[in-house]
């Protein structure tokens, strides 16, 4: 009875925080001209891979809409002294995440996951591809062959990073960047510049913009019961 | 006569397999520099085998993009390793000079560290075992050249010939200066395994300066700016300072060189062979700067890149035989110890037939 009393109140104090918990929403743009993408002319020349494409593929390093929406840019929590949020994870219950090689490229190339989570790396290539992760963060260095149809690929990592390289070294023009976060709170910007963290509770926290050219920028908010908006804008010269 | 005639043509069979090890030497080291300059060094998960196939059967079908020249830079590895046994093998059975025999010694011990510092810097995943791995192939390098100029019609020629003196200062310096260019290989080997690609992209000035900003705001700038294709990492401050490093070596050693072939033609004459031998090493350090200015000019380029290489080790070659052929030829060396029988053996003939 007593152990009833108790998960009811810890579900009762649970719905109560989640009903506290809000958004917090933005939009990322980016102002001046970057530098022009750069044709992958390797790949083009590459006799397996060339022919999947019709035009020659760029780099995706500055994704911009015509108003400056910027893509790709990595939005996170902190706390409110700048601390990472550790302990929060919920990755090991969360959907896995697809990390596919087609093309002869990675798509995405920029993915956030929290610790815990599954990466899945899929080779939808009529090639063989090795799947090399670089960590400059502490999580294991893995170098492991995927032939053309095999089994996808599953990894976890434990400890938080920013854009841990996934590479392919028999196409070194193939990468892409995973951030990883020990919380739920992070989102990736899309093609309109939008990013949304969802169920943040109640708090002041710092929030992070992160592009793996133009570096970091930084916004304090609090965080009540309503969604809050925080922008952000990078620029180049 | 039969037996002086016998050793003479077994001498040259030596010496032209030990000049054979040598190029196949060289060549790797061309293999090897693709292997990096194409960022291919881990396309090839595993050691010694090559995607789970006996890496002298892994069919050719499936050498495809960087697996090409990390695999083919496996084989050429085994074969100058075969190539070394047997020519370790030989100094032992056929040269009389023990220290020959441990040169070859040495060699093959180097051959088979290098193949496992090779094979650990992929099952290991270290990329720092690259540096040392680059370095080691130099020394190898200069090693399996030595082998071949020690067992050569000419070493004996030298070594029982007349003694002429070249001066002390002279000598100082061209070792020194070879020091010199082994130190600059290792910073760029250093730089090189770093996998970051160009830290600096523009030459003669480093991002329009003489000495760059590498304040943190400057670095994110320089990363910010920089589209690479390949996925290089992303530069540090370390990074710049050690190509500013490299370039100022680089002209260190130019001044060196033009110092020894200046000194070289002074007190030998400009047609003795070291003076000769100094002007075209002169003639490699211009073409090496000119390839190392290509190199940034043409963004990494891995063919001037590799080319850039290559020079480099002729560069550290030149200058390690200069030093071995000038302590040949100096009046300070003792005679006595150089008589045919105690020190050439088989190659005494050889030096006695010519």
């Amino acid at each position: 009875m007593k152990l009833l009393s108790f998960a009811f109140l810890i579900g009762v104090l649970t719905a109560a925080s989640i009903s506290h918990a809000a958004d917090i929403i933005g939009t990322v743009t980016l102002t001046g001209t970057p530098p022009a993408e750069i044709p992958i002319q390797p790949l083009m020349d590459d006799p397996t891979c060339g022919p999947l494409h019709t035009e020659t593929p760029t780099t995706h390093f500055y994704v911009v809409g015509k108003n400056g929406e910027f893509a790709d840019v990595v939005v996170s929590l902190k706390d409110a002294s700048g601390n990472a949020i550790t302990g929060k994870s919920t990755g090991a219950s969360a959907s896995a995440v697809l990390l596919d090689q087609k093309g002869c490229l990675y798509t995405p190339q920029i993915l956030a996951i929290q610790t815990g989570q599954k990466v899945t790396v899929r080779n939808s290539d009529p090639c063989i591809h090795n799947v090399h992760t670089t960590s400059k963060g502490g999580n294991p260095e893995h170098n492991d062959v995927q032939i053309s149809g095999g089994p996808d690929l599953t990894y976890t990592f434990d400890k938080p990073e920013m854009f841990m390289k996934f590479q392919c070294d028999v196409h070194p023009w193939m990468f892409a960047w995973v951030s990883i976060f020990d919380s739920p709170y992070y989102a990736v910007s899309g093609a309109d510049g939008k990013f949304v963290i969802k169920n943040v509770p109640p708090g002041s926290y710092t929030v992070v913009a992160s592009h793996r050219k133009l570096g970091e920028q930084t916004e304090t908010v609090q965080v009540a019961d309503k969604d809050v908006t925080v922008n952000f804008s990078f620029s180049v010269k | 006569m039969n037996d002086a005639k016998s050793f003479s043509s077994h001498a040259r069979a030596l010496h032209w397999f030990a000049v054979l090890t040598a190029i196949a030497t060289f060549l790797l080291l061309g293999a090897g520099g693709l292997v990096t300059s194409h960022e291919a060094g881990m396309s090839v998960p595993d050691w010694p085998n090559s995607y789970g196939y006996n890496m002298f059967l892994f069919p050719p079908s499936k050498w495809i993009g960087g697996i090409f020249y990390e695999h083919t830079h496996r084989l050429w590895a085994s074969a100058v390793g075969f190539m070394t046994t047997i020519l370790a093998v030989w100094l032992w059975a056929k040269d009389s000079r023990k220290w020959m025999k441990w040169l070859g010694t040495t060699a093959f011990l180097l051959v088979v560290a290098q193949g496992v510092l090779g094979g650990l810097r992929v099952t290991l995943k270290m990329d720092n075992l690259g540096i040392f791995h680059g370095i080691i192939a130099q020394i190898f390098f200069v090693i399996t050249c030595a082998i071949a100029l020690f067992t050569s019609g000419l070493w004996a020629k030298i070594s029982l010939g007349p003694k002429i003196n070249i001066p002390r200062p002279l000598r100082t310096l061209v070792l020194a200066t070879t020091v010199l260019i082994f130190v600059q290989l290792i910073l760029g080997a250093t730089m090189r395994h770093q996998h970051a690609g160009l830290s600096i992209n523009t030459f003669p000035s480093a991002y329009g300066k003489v000495w760059p900003d590498t304040s943190p705001e400057a670095i994110q700038r320089y990363n910010a700016e920089r589209m690479e294709i390949t996925n290089i990492n992303p530069i540090t401050a370390f990074q710049v300072v050690l190509q500013m490093v490299h370039r100022i070596a680089a002209v260190a050693i130019l001044v060196c060189v033009v110092l020894c072939a200046v000194l070289a033609g002074r007190n030998l004459g400009a047609h003795d062979s070291l003076a000769k031998f100094a002007f075209f090493w002169l003639g490699l350090i211009v073409a090496q700067i000119v390839l190392g200015a290509a190199t940034i000019l043409t963004n990494k380029a891995a063919d001037i890149a590799t080319a850039h290489v290559l020079v480099g080790a002729l560069s550290l070659v030149t200058g390690a035989l200069w030093c071995i052929i000038a302590f040949g030829r100096s009046a300070n060396v003792p005679v006595a110890s150089r008589t045919a029988g105690e020190t050439f053996g088989a190659f005494g003939t050889l030096a006695g037939n010519k």
